[in-house]
């Protein structure tokens, strides 16, 4: 592997359980244990799943005026966002594009955003550039973020930080966990029940062994991920969701919320707001992103040509895999509206073969979130 | 020497005179990860060294599966098939994939011996 990827502070401990590493948005990250992909799948859906997610951008910005000014920014109520209450946003371009999806949480001192990896630094030059005269951006790239995701997460977390059982979903505090000091939400990326955790770079091993040392707790790489997340039907950046794609093509429609939509109290103001705004009423929306189940077993993948039933292009497969939990091929596309309905049929083009696929609603595997 | 390997990391076996078996070998399934898929050719058919002859699927990734020798399938493992994890527990074994009546030995004696093969490994 190249000398020039950068390490997560959990490096060590990733070589020491036997990971297998890949360079990943500029860093050496693991993609398996010895246990393997599927076993690490079930391990989430069943158990307790420990991911390195510290690759991921944490920013903090800071000041009065903050809120407002990240709302120029993203079609997403900040403003209203009650104290260590998370929500999920997404940068727009003026096309309407997505320049990337982001988790914001209001904490104490300031608005936490985490953003994706790939995209660290252009969104922290986009923040600078657009809202750095009106907020403080405090970068924290050095920081380590722990996901500790599956039904059994709140039992292990519990054990080392009594109380955070009582948050709920996407809200978050400070805490203190195997002495370290965290701040932890409870959400994640996988469709189960579980945390994300910021802590100190310094902190993250001793954490990270301390979440392993649980009965439950198992390290599961970024290829079990990547399954857990398309059957939870959650978008991955720069393959389903991109700056070419807007949120009411990508069916992300459900993030923004009424007082940021025609009619609102704060409607518009922030790139691409008025394609946004026409696709919302209805117009200029030519695909849409659907969910995808195969009718045969071969695992249909990203790039596969979608045909009709006369051979007609109708679109190309943004993720896909044999979705572990369901046990059966699912994917994520663009169709064009007439297409784009579930029950409807549509082929993939693999091999050589047609193979039968059916719009289906998501999540492919349900969310298991706890609402209190 | 009955087994051979090529540089796609399959293995060929000649052992019974009828059909020779082939396979992925252990750094393929290793490779690969968890096998989900495998796609079969079908029985009857006539294949050049070096044509596609099926699929292997993992979570991840899928790897074509080629012809090692010139020849016609003569039996396809459709246990494999049902259970593509045998794949990985046992590649070299119950996870065959599928007996080819071999149509020129020359091409099954230019293949790597098993030395020949572990020393490629190392170089990997």
């Amino acid at each position: 592997m190249s000398a020039d990827l950068l390490h997560t502070p959990l490096h060590d401990l990733h070589l020491e359980l036997g990971a297998r590493m890949v360079p990943f948005a500029g860093y050496a990250m693991p993609v398996q244990y010895p246990s393997g992909i599927l076993a690490e799948h079930r391990q989430c859906r069943h158990e307790a799943a420990l991911f390195d997610v510290s690759h991921m951008g944490q920013l903090l910005l800071k000041g009065p005026d903050a809120a407002a000014a990240l709302e120029t920014l993203v079609p997403v109520d900040v403003v209203d966002l009650g104290l260590n209450k998370q929500r999920y946003a997404f940068f727009t371009n003026p096309q309407g594009g997505l320049l990337d999806d982001l988790m914001i949480t209001r904490r104490e001192d300031g608005i936490m955003v985490i953003v994706n990896a790939a995209c660290k630094d252009a969104d922290l030059a986009h923040l600078r550039a657009r809202i750095g005269q009106r907020c403080e951006i405090v970068t924290m790239f050095d920081r380590a973020l722990l996901a500790l995701q599956g039904p059994m997460a709140v039992h292990a977390l519990a054990r080392l930080a009594p109380g955070i059982e009582k948050l709920v979903f996407m809200t978050g505090g400070f805490f203190e966990i195997a002495g370290c000091a965290c701040y932890a939400t409870r959400s994640g990326y996988t469709g189960e029940d579980g945390y994300e955790i910021s802590v100190a770079a310094a902190d993250a091993d001793k954490l990270a062994r301390a979440l392993l040392a649980q009965p439950e707790v198992k390290p599961v790489g970024l290829g079990a991920r990547d399954s857990l997340r398309l059957e939870a039907g959650l978008c991955l950046y720069g393959h389903d969701i991109d700056e070419k794609t807007t949120p009411v093509e990508a069916a992300l429609t459900w993030a923004i919320q009424k007082v940021r939509r025609p009619g609102g109290a704060r409607a518009g103001g922030y790139p691409g707001a008025d394609v946004i705004e026409r696709q919302l009423a209805g117009t200029g929306v030519m695909a849409r992103r659907v969910g995808l189940v195969g009718l045969e077993r071969a695992p249909v993948r990203e790039g596969t040509a979608l045909v009709d039933a006369h051979g007609h292009k109708l679109g190309t497969v943004t993720s896909g895999t044999l979705g572990p939990t369901v046990d059966h091929p699912v994917a994520m596309a663009y169709l064009p509206l007439d297409h784009a309905i579930v029950a409807h049929e549509v082929y993939a083009e693999v091999r050589g073969r047609r193979l039968p696929m059916r719009v289906a609603a998501m999540p492919f595997a349900p969310h298991r979130y706890f609402r209190g | 020497m009955t087994t051979k390997f090529t540089t796609d990391h399959e293995w060929i076996n000649i052992e019974d005179h009828e059909a020779a078996v082939v396979g992925i070998t252990l750094h393929a399934q290793d490779a690969l990860g968890d096998v989900v898929f495998v796609e079969l050719p079908a029985v009857g058919t006539t294949l050049k060294k070096g044509e596609r002859a099926g699929t292997v699927e993992s979570v991840k990734a899928a790897a074509d599966i080629y012809m090692p020798v010139s020849g016609e399938i003569v039996e396809v493992n459709e246990k494999l098939a049902a259970e593509p994890a045998l794949a990985n527990t046992d590649p070299l074994g119950e996870g065959w994939f599928f007996k080819v009546h071999v149509s020129d030995m020359m091409q099954f004696d230019d293949l790597m011996d098993a030395p020949a093969y572990d020393a490629l490994l190392k170089t990997l």
